[in-house]
C-alpha cells in the first residue's frame, strides 16, 4: 500500500530495513515481523511492562509505540541482553534469587532493571521498588525480584570494582 | 572409584532430591527470552482470529451482516452462530453441566459476549473486519445482582425449561441455577435457637479475576491429509481440553493432539473451555489452515473466567465462654449468564463446605443458591482449591464477628474452638475428613514470633493517641488462621465431565542412568520440572539434574486432569512418587541378580541398592540401568519403565496461621502494610525455595484482592474495570516484605506426606489483609466492612465511624 512507510532500525546489533504500515505497532515489529519474542504482549495499555525493551538508552513499553516512532532507533531486547555464553549478571541473579515463576514477565523485568541499575548502579530497596513498579508480576509478588536486583547489583559493582 | 570415597552425605547433596533448594530448570530459557507461550507459535500460512463482542449486556441479535467485512482485504471468513449450528458447535457444554453460547444465537446475557468470529490473515486485518460487521441488537433489560434476578419476570435463558431440572437438581425460578446443601438443617437451626450467643453477618464476597499475565489464546491447526487436529493452547487440564474438543466435535480422541506451550500464568484462569478454542478449530477446519485466537487483557477480564461472587449470610452460635456449637450459612452465588463454574461435578459450589474451618463446630449447615445474571460466566478458583477462599474468608469473618459478640479475644476465641491435634483424622459437620494438623502448635509459634501482646498493647495507646488527637493513623492487627482442601481428587467423588480426578506419572530410565518423566498436570509457574524430579531423584536414586520433566503434550503424557486446585503435587506427585518406587522394586530384582544374592538381601541406600550387613557390596542405581538394559537376567523384561495412575484416598489438608500489621490513614484511606507473617503448613516439604516464592506470590494476590481487585458492573451491565488501568495489579511499590515460617505436619495417606502450597497464602491472606482493616476501626464501633478495602471504601468506613471529626 502507498502509505507504508520506510523504516530502518537496529535491533540487537543488527540492522533491519522494512515498509511498514504507519499503525504497525513495534511489539508487533519484533514479535511477528522479526520473530523476537522475548518481549511480550500483556495488556496493551501500558500497564504491565512485559513488553519492555530498551530504545536508545530509554526504557520503553513497546506495545504502545508505533515502530514509526523508533524509526532509526536502537532497540535491545532481552534477546540483545545475554544469551548462554554471555549471561547478564541479573539474568543469573534472577536464576539465583528465584525471581521469576511463570517467566512471562521476565524478559520485560530484567531489561527494564538493566536500564534501573545503569541510571542508579548501587539503589536502595525503595529505588528498586519505585524504579521497576511499571512491571507487573502476577507470581512472585516482587520480593525475589528486588533480591535479585540488589545481588546483580552487587555483583556488577564488583566486577567494576575489580576491573578498575 | 568415587562412589568410595564419597560419604553419605555427599551422596544425598549429589541427588538434589526432597527437601533442598534447588534452582530452577526452568529459568535459563525464561530469562533469556527463549520461553515458548502460545502466542510464540508460529505455521506456515498460520491465520488469525479474533471475536465481534457484544457491547450490550443483554440484548436480541436481531442480525448480523458481514459483507463489508468480508470485502477487508486479507479477511478470509467470519463466522456466525448460524455457520456452526449444521456443525452443532454454535453450543458447548461448559464443565459445570451447563452449555454456553459459541457464539450468540439469537441474544447476548452479558458485555463482551462472543457474537461473530473474524478470520484473517493477521490480526489488523482481523481488527479492521471486527469493525465492519454491523449487527443489529434489541436491547433487552439487563439484571445485574442476583436476588433481583431470582425476583424479576425477565427470563435470562430462554433455551432452558422453567420446569425442568438443572444439572444439579430441581430449580426454584426461571433464572435459579441449583440449590446445593450440605449438613443438618433442622438440628443447626435448633442449636442456633437454644444457643447463650448467636453471631449474624452478612458479606459479599465480591467477584474479582485471577488475571494472569499472559491471557488464554490458542493455535488450531487441522491437518485434513491425516485428519489430525493439533491443538495449542493455555490449557491447565490439556488431557480434559482433548476429551472435551473430541466429545463436541466427533473428532476421535487418538486424532486429537493437545499442547501445552510455556503457560504465562493461570491462577484458575486456564481450565475451562472457552468459545475462542471452539472457533479456532472450526475456522481451521473451514480454512484448511492453522488458526491463532488470543484474547486481549479487556478480552481477557470481561469474558473468560471470573471469580468469586458469593453473596454470604453466617449465624455462628456460640457459649458465653466462647465454645462454638453451631453454624449456619447461606449463599447466593451470581454465577453470570451460563454456568460455567470449574467444579468437581458433584460440587456445584466447591468445597464451600469446607467453611467450618479449622474449627471443631459440631452440628453446621451450608446452602447454596446459583443464579443467572447478565454477567460473564465463569466461577473459577482464584489461586485456591474450589470455592475454598470463600469459605475460609467467611468463617475467619464469623469468629471476629463472634468475638466482637462475646467481647473476647479472636485469638483466644480460635484457640479454645481448633480442632485438637489429636482429634485428626478429623471428621467435620459438613462431610469432609481432615487427615492431618497441628493448629495449637502453629498459631502459638505465629503469635510468639509476632509478639502478639506487644502489638494488642500498642495498638491499645495508638486508640488512646488517636482519640487525644495526637496521631490520624489507625492500627489494625489482621489474624487469620485457614484449613485448606487441595488435591482433587479422590474418583469416588471428585470428577469433572464424568473424569475422575487421578493424576499419572510414567517414567523410562535410560540406558546410562538418566530418565524422563512424564505427568498429567502441566506448571504455569510452579516449577514442576524441578520440583517433581527432587520427588523421583530421592525415590529412585538418580540425581534431579539428570531427569527431564515433561507434561502438556497428550500424545506423550500419561492421561491426567492438570493443575489447578493445588492439586500437583497431593496427585501427580504420589503418583511420581508410586511410579519412582515401582522403578524401584525392579532395580531391587536386578541388583540382586547381580550381585547374587537373593531380592530380600538387598536394600535401598539413597542412589544404591547394598548387601545387607555388607555395605562394601553395592550397585548403584546407574549401575543397575545399565544392567536392565543390556543384560539377560532370567525373569525380568528388558528395559526400566514404570508408570502409576493415582486415585488418592482422600484431599490434603494444609493449614496456616498469618498475621498482617497495618496502618492506615484515617483522612486518605491508604493502608499501609508494616508487617505480614505467613506460617504454612504443607505436609513435607519439597523445594523450600519455590515454597516461599508460592506464598509470596500468593500473599501478593490475596493483598490485590483484598484492597482494590475487584470485576464491577454498573446498573447496565457495563464492565467498569476491563483494563489494568482500573483492576488492581499491585506493583512492586505496593507490596511489602512478607515473613514466611512453617510447621511440618505430614500428611498420613500421601506417599510421600506433601500437601501442596501453592493456593494456601491466597486462601489465608485475602482474610489477614480484610481483618486487619476491620481490626483497625473495631475500637470504633465497626463490626464488619465488605471487601475490596480500596482507599475510598477505607475512607467512607472512617467517615460512617465518625472519625472525620
Amino acid at each position: 500500500m502507498s502509505n507504508k512507510m520506510h523504516i530502518k532500525l537496529n535491533v540487537n546489533g543488527k540492522a533491519e530495513e522494512f515498509l511498514a504500515e504507519p499503525r504497525e505497532l513495534l511489539i508487533y515489529t519484533l514479535r511477528e515481523r522479526l520473530n523476537i519474542t522475548g518481549p511480550h504482549i500483556g495488556c496493551e495499555t501500558s500497564h504491565c511492562g512485559a513488553c519492555t525493551v530498551t530504545i536508545d538508552g530509554k526504557s520503553v513499553k513497546a506495545c504502545t509505540m508505533f515502530v514509526a516512532q523508533a524509526n532509526g532507533a536502537e532497540v535491545t531486547t532481552i534477546e540483545g541482553i545475554g544469551g548462554p555464553d554471555d549471561l547478564h549478571p541479573l539474568q543469573t541473579a534472577f536464576k539465583e534469587h528465584h525471581g521469576l515463576q511463570c517467566g512471562y514477565c521476565t524478559p520485560g523485568m530484567i531489561t527494564r532493571a538493566t536500564k534501573l541499575l545503569e541510571d542508579i548502579p548501587n539503589p536502595t530497596e525503595e529505588e528498586i521498588r519505585f524504579g521497576m513498579a511499571g512491571n507487573l508480576c502476577r507470581c512472585t509478588g516482587y520480593q525475589n525480584i528486588v533480591k535479585s536486583i540488589k545481588a546483580a547489583a552487587a555483583e556488577m559493582n564488583a566486577a567494576k570494582e575489580a576491573a578498575e | 572409584m568415587k562412589d568410595e570415597v564419597e560419604s553419605r552425605d555427599d551422596r544425598v547433596a549429589n541427588l538434589k532430591g526432597m527437601g533442598c533448594s534447588r534452582k530452577r530448570v526452568e529459568d535459563a530459557r525464561f530469562t533469556q527470552g527463549k520461553g515458548n507461550y502460545v502466542d510464540d507459535i508460529k505455521l506456515d500460512g498460520m491465520l488469525f482470529g479474533d471475536f465481534v463482542r457484544s457491547p450490550y449486556a443483554h440484548a436480541r441479535v436481531v442480525s448480523i451482516n458481514t459483507e463489508e467485512a468480508l470485502k477487508v482485504p486479507g479477511v478470509l471468513a467470519v463466522l456466525t452462530a448460524a455457520d456452526l449450528e449444521p456443525l452443532g458447535l454454535h453450543w458447548m457444554p461448559t464443565l459445570a453441566g451447563d452449555k454456553q453460547m459459541v457464539l450468540a444465537d439469537g441474544k447476548v446475557l452479558f458485555q463482551g459476549q462472543e457474537v461473530a468470529f473474524v478470520v484473517a490473515e493477521d490480526r489488523y486485518a482481523a481488527a479492521d473486519g471486527i469493525e465492519l460487521v454491523e449487527v443489529e441488537y434489541d436491547e433487552l433489560p439487563v439484571i445485574v445482582d442476583p436476588f433481583e434476578s431470582l425476583k424479576s419476570d425477565v427470563v435470562l435463558r430462554e433455551d432452558l425449561d422453567p420446569k425442568a431440572d438443572g444439572a444439579h437438581g430441581p430449580r426454584k425460578h426461571h433464572n435459579h441455577i441449583f440449590t446445593w446443601d450440605a449438613g443438618d438443617k433442622e438440628p443447626t437451626e435448633q442449636v442456633l435457637a437454644e444457643a447463650d450467643v448467636v453471631a449474624t453477618e452478612s458479606m459479599y464476597y465480591h467477584r474479582t479475576h485471577p488475571c494472569p499475565l499472559e491471557t488464554c489464546g490458542c493455535v488450531a491447526s487441522m491437518d485434513k491429509v491425516n485428519g489430525k487436529l493439533t491443538l495449542w493452547g493455555t490449557f491447565q487440564a490439556p488431557h480434559a481440553i482433548r476429551t472435551v474438543v473430541s466429545l463436541i466435535s466427533g473428532i476421535e480422541e487418538h486424532n486429537i493432539r493437545v499442547i501445552s506451550p510455556d503457560i504465562g500464568g493461570g491462577f484458575g484462569n486456564k481450565v475451562g473451555a472457552y468459545p475462542g478454542y471452539v472457533c479456532s478449530v472450526v475456522a481451521s477446519i473451514v480454512t484448511g489452515k492453522p488458526v491463532k485466537w488470543i484474547e486481549d487483557r479487556m478480552d481477557n477480564l470481561m469474558t473468560t473466567a471470573f471469580a468469586r461472587d458469593y453473596h454470604m449470610t453466617g449465624k455462628i452460635a456460640a457459649t458465653k465462654d466462647g465454645k462454638i456449637t453451631g453454624l449456619h450459612c447461606h449463599v447466593t452465588a451470581d454465577h453470570g449468564g451460563f454456568d460455567a463454574c470449574a467444579d468437581p461435578t458433584k460440587f456445584p459450589a466447591g468445597f464451600m463446605n469446607i467453611c467450618t474451618g479449622s474449627y471443631d463446630i459440631p452440628t453446621a449447615y451450608l446452602e447454596v443458591d446459583g443464579v443467572y445474571t447478565n454477567k460473564a460466566p465463569g466461577g473459577v478458583s482464584y489461586r485456591c482449591s474450589f470455592r475454598v477462599t470463600e469459605a475460609v474468608y467467611f468463617i475467619e469473618r464469623m469468629i471476629e464477628v463472634l468475638a466482637i459478640e462475646l467481647n473476647m479475644d479472636a485469638t483466644e476465641l480460635r484457640r479454645i474452638n481448633f480442632i485438637k491435634k489429636e482429634q485428626f483424622p478429623y471428621k467435620a459437620a459438613l462431610g469432609w475428613e481432615y487427615d492431618s494438623g497441628d493448629y495449637h502448635t502453629a498459631w502459638d509459634k505465629a503469635l510468639k514470633t509476632v509478639d502478639y501482646e506487644g502489638l494488642r498493647a500498642e495498638q491499645a495507646q495508638r486508640v488512646e493517641d488517636f482519640k487525644a488527637g495526637k496521631t490520624r493513623t489507625l492500627m489494625g492487627i489482621g489474624l487469620s488462621f485457614f484449613t485448606e482442601i487441595v488435591g482433587a481428587g479422590p474418583v469416588k467423588n471428585c470428577d469433572i465431565l464424568g473424569l475422575g480426578m487421578f493424576d499419572s506419572c510414567e517414567i523410562r530410565i535410560h540406558p546410562t542412568g538418566s530418565a524422563i518423566a512424564r505427568l498429567g498436570t502441566i506448571s504455569q509457574g510452579q516449577g514442576h520440572a524441578t520440583t517433581f524430579a527432587q520427588i523421583l531423584a530421592s525415590e529412585i536414586g538418580l540425581p534431579a539434574d539428570s531427569i527431564t520433566i515433561e507434561e502438556g503434550d497428550t500424545d506423550t503424557a500419561p492421561y491426567g486432569l492438570g493443575t489447578y486446585g493445588s492439586r500437583s503435587t497431593p496427585v501427580a506427585g504420589a503418583a511420581t512418587a508410586m511410579a519412582g518406587r515401582k522403578i524401584r522394586a525392579k532395580a531391587q530384582m536386578i541388583a540382586a541378580y547381580l550381585l547374587e544374592v537373593h531380592d530380600n538381601d538387598v536394600e535401598f541406600d539413597v542412589d544404591r541398592f547394598v548387601v545387607k550387613g555388607a555395605p562394601e557390596r553395592f550397585k548403584t542405581m546407574k549401575e543397575i540401568a545399565f544392567a536392565a538394559y543390556n543384560q539377560a537376567i532370567p525373569g525380568i523384561e528388558p528395559g526400566l519403565e514404570a508408570v502409576s495412575y493415582y486415585d488418592p484416598p482422600n484431599m490434603t489438608y494444609p493449614f496456616g496461621a498469618y498475621v498482617c500489621v497495618m496502618d492506615i490513614d484515617v483522612d486518605t484511606g491508604v493502608p499501609e502494610i508494616r508487617r505480614f507473617y505467613a506460617l504454612d503448613d504443607c505436609g513435607t516439604r519439597i523445594n523450600p525455595m519455590i515454597i516461599e516464592g508460592q506464598v509470596h506470590g500468593g500473599l501478593t494476590e490475596a493483598l490485590a484482592v483484598a484492597l482494590g481487585q475487584e470485576i464491577a458492573y454498573d446498573d447496565m451491565g457495563n464492565v467498569k474495570t476491563g483494563t489494568l488501568m482500573d483492576f488492581f495489579l499491585p506493583t512492586a511499590w505496593e507490596v511489602p516484605n512478607y515473613e514466611t515460617d512453617f510447621t511440618v505436619t505430614p500428611s498420613p495417606h500421601h506417599p510421600i506426606g506433601a500437601k501442596g502450597v501453592g493456593e494456601s497464602p491466597h486462601v489465608g491472606g485475602v482474610p489477614c489483609f480484610s481483618n486487619a482493616v476491620q481490626d483497625a476501626f473495631r475500637p470504633f464501633g465497626n463490626r464488619h466492612t465488605n471487601m475490596p478495602h480500596d482507599h475510598w471504601r477505607i475512607w467512607q468506613t472512617a467517615n460512617k465511624l465518625g472519625l472525620h471529626g
